[in-house]
């Protein structure tokens, strides 16, 4: 049986009939349309499913559609305003943090929350947050400078 | 992947779940779903019914109840990890939950939903067994089942199929004691390829008067290592005292070759973790 599910995604209103099996990321990427949350793994390890829902970093390849009815949902569309880029995507810019591009949505929506839990992480702390984020190209060190990038200048703009 | 197709409920009390879980037949509880989800997209697991807990009132939060901390089952890991109260009360509980999978994963998943699988690599089994946890069941009656008698099996628990586990209830650690949980993670899943935790409290000379030592990952679920324990309890935990005890943890563990390890190599590990946990918890105990 068809569920109907009501959710506020990158604060437009969403709502379509689904079936319970369908997974969050299938419904946000097939179903709306937004084709920058990534499927990687599908296992839950890699990350690059990673999307905020009600503000948490959750990976959307392990959550039904029907249990985010309800649910206010940012993806890595959401984040640019206007036409300018978050300061994280800045920083990704600015520190060359990505090469191929495919684990960046996830990496930053990671980011995200990490920069909200710890506002000044240190290098360790970035590290270690991004433990559910695989990235098979830059060897992780430009994606660590463009966080710190973020950091300061989330910082300053405060 | 695709789960099997499957019915979903959603609804709003206690009862209402229990009612739904006596009803339909072949279905699952889902709490996080950060266990169940993976096992349903490889169809190791395809229940015709899931019960989704999200709407449930009064199964979520941390407090403290006469000398125990009392967590709701549906709790997430990382409410866990940034409690306060489990900070200061009984901040090994904390660290264990910051040990589990990853963030994204700590901010879905749910200590209740973990024990109540049962996987025998989780992390938390080994610190509710070292700390002497209680389990909260609400089916027809409420009942409260020890630690000692909930894991049975690989996922397999004492929680009975009519019942919801509901709470989770810690010890305050008392005075003189220290605590401490130690894993040799999967590099992948990060889940446990051994895990041990360690409660010791020590007198005023220094000498144990309690023990708690429970270990996961090596056997078919979680166990008490009665064997270290014992030689613990009474003596006054130098190195060699901690070392001798932590040579008997593997004892009694009904250790499993898997493709991460022979038998040889994950009872060797539950040597080693164990003397670095007791190492840890006396110098915790000691501060």
């Amino acid at each position: 049986m068809k569920h109907s599910v009501k959710m506020t995604i990158n604060g437009q209103t969403q709502s379509h009939e689904v079936e319970p099996r369908l997974l969050l990321v299938h419904y946000i990427r097939e179903t709306v349309g937004l084709t920058g949350t990534h499927v990687g793994c599908d296992t839950s390890q890699c990350g690059a499913c990673t999307i905020l829902i009600n503000g948490q970093a959750v990976k959307s390849c392990t959550v039904f559609a029907v249990q985010a009815d309800g649910a206010k949902i940012t993806t890595i569309e959401g984040l640019a305003k206007n036409g300018d880029l978050h300061p994280i995507q800045q920083g990704f810019w600015e520190k060359h943090g990505l090469q191929c591009g495919f684990c960046t949505p996830g990496m930053i929506l990671a980011a995200y929350q990490m920069l909200e839990r710890y506002p000044k992480p240190s290098e360790e702390q970035i590290r270690h947050q991004l433990d559910g984020n695989l990235c098979r190209c830059t060897g992780y060190h430009n994606i660590v400078k463009a966080i710190q990038w973020a950091s300061e200048h989330m910082a300053g703009a405060k | 992947m695709y789960p099997a197709a499957f019915e979903y409920h959603a609804p709003a009390s206690v009862a209402d779940a229990l009612k739904l879980l006596g009803k339909l037949d072949d279905a699952k509880i889902l709490a996080g779903g950060h266990s169940l989800i993976p096992m349903m997209k490889l169809r190791l697991a395809q229940p015709k019914h899931l019960i989704d807990l999200r709407k449930v009132a009064g199964l979520t939060g941390i407090k403290e109840d006469k000398g125990m901390i009392a967590i709701g089952a549906m709790t997430t890991h990382w409410e866990v990890e940034s409690s306060k109260v489990l900070k200061s009360k009984c901040p090994v509980v904390s660290e264990t939950a910051a040990m589990i999978g990853d963030p994204a994963v700590r901010n879905k998943g749910t200590i209740g939903g973990s024990l109540a699988h049962g996987d025998p690599a989780a992390d938390m089994p080994a610190t509710v067994i070292a700390l002497g946890a209680e389990f909260v069941c609400q089916g027809k009656k409420k009942r409260t089942v020890k630690v000692d008698d909930w894991f049975k099996g690989i996922m397999e628990t004492a929680l009975g199929e009519d019942e919801l586990l509901v709470e989770i209830r810690v010890p305050a650690l008392a005075k003189g004691t220290g605590a401490a949980y130690l894993k040799f993670p999967h590099p992948a899943s990060r889940f446990a390829v051994v895990g041990v935790a360690a409660v010791v409290t020590l007198d005023k000379e220094g000498k144990c008067t309690k023990a708690g030592v429970g270990v996961t990952g090596a056997g078919t679920h979680a166990v008490r290592a009665k064997g270290v324990e014992a030689a613990l309890s009474g003596k006054k935990l130098d190195a060699a005292a901690i070392e001798a005890a932590a040579a008997k943890a593997a004892d009694g563990v009904d250790v499993q070759a898997d493709l991460q390890g022979s038998e040889e190599y994950k009872a060797h590990l539950c040597r080693v973790f164990a003397k670095r946990a007791i190492e840890a918890a006396v110098k915790r105990a000691h501060a």
